[in-house]
């Protein structure tokens, strides 16, 4: 059984090819960095992997079906590079659209339980456009994850986020991995992505340079990927 | 159920989100109500003449007012990157479709509902003499209207010139409801009821609707994702 399966897949923007005949596969659980130099394409198959775009061949899978399909995407936590949230709405207004849309029970008793959680329940009534970027990245990371997505496909999720912010990112993301979440996650951080991996996956202009285990060394020596793998 | 939910979710989070910019509402009523205010100058508003092109007048003010609230619906979503994260999310994309259509519509024909009683003064019509059959008129007419503009908002949401594109793609397919709402617009907003002769462009207004909007929820899917 295959969490997440990406067989063959292309995407050409005009001309240009930004993936290449990307292939791999995640079991349950795993956690795949996926790393590659701007432009190697790592947000292209990101946004694939989420069903925001379709790939021009090849096939994904995740949890067994295909991207697009509705039940899918009641699984899947995706936080692109935007925060995905209304500026004109509440803090509160904008976790129980969220909530609502997941289809869970309670809307509203799941988005005050997130604002808590998140430690913005004393500015629910607040306007998103009115908070501080940690508030913000904080609010993006309770939409993420208020439906318990058994997979996660995260662009970059630690770029410019403040302390609060990386501590509650870093304790969602375990919890995740205890309940047995499939993360993708695409970053330059190669220490924090590593550390956490149980994959690699790296890109360089848009092929596979390297797919497979982390391994010990990865670990230890963040920038080996890179010279072993890595254009030079 | 849960299609109708979220259809529903996402038209009134649409309308909560105008309530409070009104940005397209104060520029769709303000452009309304100052073409109808030329038009009362350039025209002698009680001459039989013009009179006869009232239905014509009065849809022309409504869909041009038309484009500026539906040229927002989509580009709401562009901040943030929110239309991300709705694409991405469990919503239908008929119903994302449908819940836009939905808040356009009532924004759209809330505008009218003001420029009438204007129109009415400007150009000294009885346009209640015949109410209800105006509004059907309006609904129909409205709807037409919306559910091309929304589903070219969406096609559109991601092009630099889409303030322009957006009419430019919209008007020749809206022609053919356009002239039936014109044509069924003419007598009743002067008072006068629609004569049997008129009702072959009833037929065809409430057709293309119907149309147009099972075209649009079969292609939503295409233009949000491709």
């Amino acid at each position: 059984m295959t969490a997440l399966s990406c067989e063959g897949v292309w995407k050409f923007f005009g001309d240009f090819p930004a993936l290449r005949q990307v292939s791999f596969e995640l079991p349950p659980g795993a956690c795949l960095a996926l790393l590659g130099r701007n432009g190697a394409g790592k947000t292209t198959l990101l946004r694939i992997l989420a069903g925001l775009s379709r790939p021009a061949r090849g096939r994904v899978r995740i949890l067994g079906t295909d991207a697009r399909h509705e039940t899918t995407r009641r699984r899947i936590g995706v936080l692109g590079h935007g925060i995905g949230l209304y500026d004109e709405l509440s803090a509160f207004e904008n976790l129980r659209l969220f909530a609502s849309l997941y289809g869970a029970v309670d809307p509203a008793g799941t988005a005050l339980a997130w604002l808590q959680r998140t430690g913005l329940e004393a500015v629910k009534d607040g306007l998103a456009r009115e908070f501080s970027r940690g508030m913000r990245q904080r609010l993006a990371l309770a939409r993420v994850f208020l439906h318990e997505p058994s997979v996660l496909l995260l662009d970059e999720p630690f770029t410019a986020l403040d302390d609060r912010a990386i501590a509650i990112l870093q304790a969602l993301l375990a919890e995740a991995r205890t309940r047995g979440a499939t993360i993708v996650l695409s970053t330059h951080q190669l220490r924090e992505a590593l550390e956490l991996a149980t994959h690699a996956l790296l890109l360089v202009r848009g092929r596979t340079a390297y797919f497979g285990e982390r391994t010990p060394e990865m670990a230890a020596d963040p920038a080996w990927l890179y010279r072993h793998y890595g254009e030079s | 159920m849960r299609f109708v939910r979220q259809a529903l979710a996402i038209a009134a989070k649409d309308l909560r989100a105008e309530m409070r910019t009104k940005e397209a509402w104060n520029a769709s009523l303000a452009f309304a109500l100052v073409i109808l205010l030329l038009f009362s100058f350039a025209f002698e508003p009680t001459a039989e003449q013009t009179r006869e092109i009232a239905g014509g007048l009065l849809w022309l003010v409504f869909a041009f007012a038309g484009a500026l609230i539906l040229n927002r619906s989509f580009a709401r979503e562009l901040p943030n990157d929110c239309l991300d994260a709705l694409v991405a999310s469990p919503v239908a994309p008929a119903a994302l479709y449908l819940g836009k259509a939905l808040a356009s519509f009532l924004l759209l024909t809330a505008v009218e509902l003001v420029a009438l009683p204007v129109f009415g003064v400007f150009y000294n019509v009885r346009w209640t003499a015949q109410f209800w059959p105006l509004m059907l008129v309006l609904v129909l007419g409205t709807w037409a209207l919306t559910v091309i503009g929304t589903i070219f908002s969406a096609l559109t949401v991601n092009l630099r010139l889409r303030e322009l594109m957006l009419p430019t793609l919209v008007y020749p397919l809206l022609v053919p409801g356009l002239m039936a709402a014109m044509q069924l617009m003419t007598p009743l907003v002067v008072g006068q009821p629609l004569g049997p002769e008129l009702y072959d462009w009833l037929k065809l207004l409430a057709g293309f609707d119907i149309i147009f909007t099972a075209l649009s929820l079969a292609l939503v899917e295409t233009v949000l994702v491709g």
